[in-house]
């Protein structure tokens, strides 16, 4: 097998690990918009990156954990309601990034590559750090999963039982950002949101407990990332885009599925 | 303000406190105490700030001024007013209950035995009805073990019938283990013959004691009305009110005329 091919696919594992239960929290706290302003964050990341010439991923990691911070301060007021903020930053970040990609003399950006994902470029640098994220992630998510689960079903009654809510919370938000830095290479800033809560919506109807729907989720978001990315290399089609069209896909057939079971229990 | 030593049947004592969002002034000069075994119950209209005393003497918000003293290694049970359990995640009634513990199942049947619903015990949570999901969550409070319960209208989305059931259940939970209970409630009615003490709020203290006493507080026939007054026990509609230990003691002047 070509390295390149290899690569992809393994980048590919390593996100879906990650994204299986991370997307859950996504879905349950939504969160989905929040994924989205990090992504859009992510390409002034990159012309950060390119223009201080150090390694484009910690560009991003670096503008996303400042987009994340600027959140959480942000969040503490009262006057501006969140998802208003989120829609503020989601865009101006996008803008600015854009500008700052086109005032990138000398250096030919990939602009496509960045908004839509660029899987066969993906080179062994760009393994380590999805894999590295990855654990990461897991080894968090893990660790703190029933505190996660808690403050996620109901905040103050787990303040009241000594649960650290906010720190919980802005954990949360940096997994977020730090696996978003890592995972918009196979897919893209504009779709890496796709990869993380599709497949936890997916996971859902089917789940009957937190951990199935984690579980899930991780299997889902394989199967949709091998059917997009075959498909793509089959049909010669954006790898990024078909990656996301099968998991939608999936989740509508599910959905679908999901339907008709009801309706025939309910006659 | 009193500086008496926390003893050893109070649970939580708060003195003096207050807090603000922005510039409205939501509690002011509060003072409360729960002991173990007795039943204290906040009653005030909407807005009076009872929800807000509550989160304050659990550290989910914090008071502007003003001291709470804990017993120390104080258990809560805590049922929130409002508990928006959407089908986003799914749960089981039996790791709901379970939830931020390590309860083994048989202790999850056992506390889902004693409020009535051990054969839901399998059922998705968010398919419970509101009577249902109330003793869920009372089940989990018991399995904490507390010491003190805090129930934040423990009855909402109960139908009449099922009220005063509920409220029997917490008065036997009381009894079995033991411990303080800290209610807010809008049920006049069945809140004043269950209560050991009743504490009237509108952003501060109206009045607070005993059912009877403060059912012919005039601070209290002010907020509630005059028919207000009957829904306390023993109470009469003569010039005379009966207190817990059946005397008969005078009503003052000022009490309305219900």
């Amino acid at each position: 097998m070509d390295n390149f091919i290899l690569y992809a696919l393994l980048a590919g594992l390593g996100i879906v690990l990650s994204a299986g239960p991370l997307g859950c929290f996504i879905v349950w706290r939504q969160m989905a918009f929040f994924g989205d302003t990090v992504a859009h964050a992510a390409l002034l990341g990159v012309a950060l990156g390119l223009l201080l010439d150090m390694d484009v991923t910690l560009g991003v990691i670096i503008i996303t954990a400042l987009v994340t911070l600027a959140l959480i301060v942000l969040g503490n007021q009262r006057l501006i309601a969140t998802d208003t903020l989120l829609g503020i930053l989601a865009h101006a970040m996008l803008a600015f990034g854009l500008i700052a990609a086109a005032l990138l003399t000398g250096v030919r950006v990939d602009l496509m590559g960045y908004l839509f994902g660029d899987i066969l470029a993906i080179s062994r640098t760009d393994l380590y750090w999805i894999y590295a994220i990855s654990a990461l992630v897991l080894a968090v998510t893990g660790f703190l999963w029933k505190r996660f689960l808690m403050a996620t079903i109901h905040e103050e009654l787990a303040m009241a039982e000594g649960v650290p809510v906010r720190d919980l919370k802005i954990v949360l938000m940096i997994l977020t950002a730090l696996t978003i830095a890592t995972a918009m290479k196979v897919v893209g800033i504009l779709l890496i949101t796709a990869m993380l809560i599709i497949p936890a919506a997916t996971a859902r109807l089917f789940a009957r407990s937190p951990e199935q729907m984690a579980a899930l989720a991780i299997v889902a978001g394989l199967a949709g990332f091998l059917g997009g990315f075959g498909g793509a290399f089959v049909l010669d089609l954006p790898a990024g885009p078909a990656i996301v069209a099968t998991l939608t896909l999936m989740f509508l057939t599910g959905f679908g599925a999901m339907g008709i079971l009801q309706g025939y229990k309910n006659t | 303000m009193d500086t008496e030593p926390i003893t050893t049947s109070v649970l939580i004592k708060a003195s003096g406190l207050g807090i603000s969002f922005g510039a409205r002034s939501v509690l002011s000069n509060v003072d409360i105490c729960v002991s173990r075994g007795e039943i204290v119950t906040l009653i005030g209209p909407n807005g009076s700030g009872k929800s807000t005393l509550v989160k304050i003497l659990l550290g989910i918000l914090q008071a502007d001024c003003g001291t709470i003293e804990r017993r120390k290694g104080l258990r809560v049970g805590y049922l929130p007013q409002n508990f928006p359990l959407s089908g986003r995640i799914p749960l089981s009634v039996a790791r709901l209950v379970a939830l931020n513990g390590t309860a083994r199942r048989e202790a999850v049947v056992e506390a889902l035995a004693e409020t009535g619903i051990s054969h839901l015990i399998d059922t998705d949570a968010g398919a419970l009805s509101g009577g249902e999901f109330q003793r869920a969550m009372l089940a989990r409070a018991i399995l904490r073990k507390p010491d003190l319960m805090v129930l934040d209208e423990p009855v909402q989305g109960v139908d009449f019938a099922g009220e005063a059931r509920l409220y029997r259940l917490i008065q036997e939970i009381k009894n079995r283990l033991g411990c303080g209970i800290l209610m807010v409630s809008h049920d006049l009615h069945l809140v004043m013959g269950g209560s050991d003490k009743v504490i009237c709020l509108n952003r501060h203290v109206c009045c607070a004691g005993v059912p009877v006493e403060v059912a012919k507080h005039p601070e209290y026939v002010r907020l509630f009305g005059p028919e207000a007054r009957n829904f306390a026990v023993y109470t009469h509609h003569h010039d005379h009110i009966h207190d817990d230990a059946g005397h008969i003691i005078r009503v003052s002047e000022e009490d309305g005329d219900g």
